[in-house]
């Protein structure tokens, strides 16, 4: 059995709060799930749910209360593990007074390659990320968007076994998005691991082999897209045309929708027979009957509404 | 050897170019070519001596200004910009971060440094003096200004990785203050009879680095000699402090979480 390519062990994340008497908040509740070499793989949850506290976590820029984590089997205190990883932070900074080349130019040299395969890869990151045009500027005079391109472009420019991506999508036009889902799947085709955080979850319903749903620092849910919403009830959509001067049921009507010419009744799958029963009383032309699933949305608001996001936080003790 | 505190060493030294920091020379230009001007005007005689005076002093409060509000700044920075993380996540571990930042601000106070004593030189030429062999001592009081700077940007840098700029100025300000009048202190402690205030004044003088002992502007304007052995002493001196605070920076900043 190959070896994971994210392992994540009980991470659990206690802050403390409050200037004279500290008291813990738990950011993230033992969280546990691995990501499998070559999957593209989702974390979602709601502003303040843990997605950030746990990549910080898996970066090393902070430590956890408990647990741990690996990287392709290795520890995430292991610096090796480093040359294995790239990382895209949320709304990257980086030195400004440095051009798009230099900063590449900077972060290549950790990794040890010659001169010539730094102008050479520097050169072929910054078109792979759209700014050919732009190395020689100076960071500082970048929009939000040309930031979060050439953070993409450190993130990936060593080749990376796994990739990091917090938010890649954020800042960026419908051509820029278009353009980072472009470059994770050419990550997935050859063979990487892309671990992305992201509230946009059309770009996660589109991308991910899995994903996971976080909220309030606890672990809600791991699998494909359509598993996670699979959970929830169905119900049926039927679409018609009402016959003129046919009124339809009570029941009925105060569900409906009119599009056009057309009617659209949601029911619940119990009483989609009674329900086209009346319509064919009623001499209603069928256009169509279809299941409705649930998106990945609908699921992740209904989580939200559930753990009251906003407060999310759990106090774990007092001092 | 890594050469990953060179990488972030040559950066912050970019930074510090970029920035506009070495600015401060065409102040310390003016100031020279003024003070030539004037001295070559007003005190004959003893213009070498006024001139090395203001000279050393100047290099010395420019060097000091740069390295506590530049050191102090240089980790919190990166922190409070999240520069750090994209930083971090390469194979770089954090004290080979810290020394690197370390490594690059002394090199550009080392080329501050170099430039401003070049200045010095040209007054000195100005007012019409021709060097003599017992110059060389200028430039061991210039090395002396250049080990003080080295201790008060490691001071500076060690604050930074837990407080804010404005404290960790305050901080390393009051240890510089402290570090220059220690031997007062101690003398004032061995006068009194108080046990405690005694034991506190020796501690104060052992605990504090000793930047008295870096202070030789009055000798070699006077034009006497460095001795050898002071050179040798301030040298391994200067190098274990800096070491020992870099050090405790190192860990306090390896167990840091970042925000």
């Amino acid at each position: 059995m190959s070896t994971p390519a994210i392992e994540i062990l009980g991470l659990t994340k206690d802050y403390p709060v409050g200037f004279w008497r500290k008291r813990m908040v738990r950011s993230l509740d033992n969280l546990t799930f691995q990501v499998e070499e070559g999957e593209v793989f989702g974390f979602l949850g709601p502003n303040g749910a843990g997605k950030t506290t746990t990549m910080k976590l898996l970066m090393g820029l902070i430590y956890p209360t408990s647990g741990t984590a690996r990287v392709r089997g290795r520890s995430i205190d292991d610096i090796q593990m480093h040359r294995e990883i790239g990382y895209l932070p949320e709304q990257p900074y980086f030195y400004d007074y440095l051009t798009a080349r230099e900063l590449l130019d900077y972060y290549a040299r950790f990794s040890d390659y010659s001169a010539a395969e730094r102008r050479e890869r520097v050169t072929r990151f910054l078109g792979r990320v759209g700014l050919a045009d732009a190395g020689d500027v100076q960071l500082r005079k970048f929009s939000k968007g040309m930031l979060q391109r050439a953070g993409i472009a450190q993130a990936i420019l060593h080749d990376p076994k796994v990739i990091f991506m917090d938010e890649p999508m954020s800042g960026l036009d419908p051509v820029g998005r278009r353009e980072v889902r472009d470059i994770i799947h050419e990550m997935k085709q050859q063979g990487r691991t892309v671990f992305f955080s992201t509230h946009i979850l059309s770009d996660a319903e589109m991308l991910c082999d899995r994903v996971a749903v976080l909220a309030g620092g606890k672990l809600q849910g791991v699998g494909a897209p359509n598993e996670i919403v699979s959970i929830e009830v169905h119900a049926m959509e039927i679409l018609f045309e009402a016959h003129e001067g046919r009124p339809l049921p009570a029941g009925l009507a105060s569900h409906a929708t009119q599009i056009g010419g057309r009617t659209r009744v949601e029911v619940p799958e119990s009483d989609l027979y009674q329900a086209l029963h009346e319509l064919r009383n009623c001499e209603a032309r069928i256009l169509s009957v279809s299941p409705v699933r649930p998106t990945l949305e609908d699921y992740f608001l209904r989580l939200i509404g559930r753990e009251k996001a906003n407060s999310h936080a759990v106090e774990v003790n007092s001092r | 050897m890594s050469a990953t505190p060179g990488i972030v060493a040559i950066n912050t030294f970019r930074e510090a170019v970029r920035d506009r920091v070495l600015y401060n020379l065409v102040f310390f230009a003016l100031l020279m070519i003024g003070a030539a001007i004037l001295v070559g005007q007003i005190s004959i005689g003893i213009e070498r001596l006024v001139i090395i005076n203001l000279g050393l002093t100047a290099i010395s409060i420019f060097g000091l200004v740069m390295a506590i509000f530049i050191g102090v700044g240089l980790v919190y920075k990166e922190m409070e910009k999240r520069t750090l993380y994209s930083l971090l996540a390469k194979p770089i571990r954090r004290w080979e971060f810290l020394v690197g930042k370390y490594a690059g601000l002394l090199l550009t106070l080392c080329v501050n440094t170099a430039f401003m004593t070049l200045g010095l030189a040209a007054a000195l030429f100005y007012v019409g003096r021709p060097f003599v062999r017992s110059d060389a001592s200028i430039l061991a009081a210039v090395y002396f200004i250049v080990l003080e700077l080295a201790l008060v940007t490691a001071l500076g840098l060690f604050f930074s990785c837990f407080s804010s700029p404005m404290l960790s100025t305050l901080f390393t300000l009051g240890i510089y203050i402290t570090g220059v009048f220690s031997k007062d202190i101690r003398d004032v402690g061995e006068l009194t009879n108080v046990s405690a205030l005694k034991t506190l004044t020796r501690v104060v003088y052992y605990l504090v680095p000793n930047f008295h002992n870096f202070n030789a502007i009055a000798v070699v304007a006077h034009g006497d000699a460095i001795p050898f052995s002071l050179i040798w002493q301030n040298t391994v001196y200067a190098v274990l402090y800096a070491g020992v605070v870099l050090l405790a920076a190192s860990a306090v900043f390896s167990g840091r979480n970042l925000k």
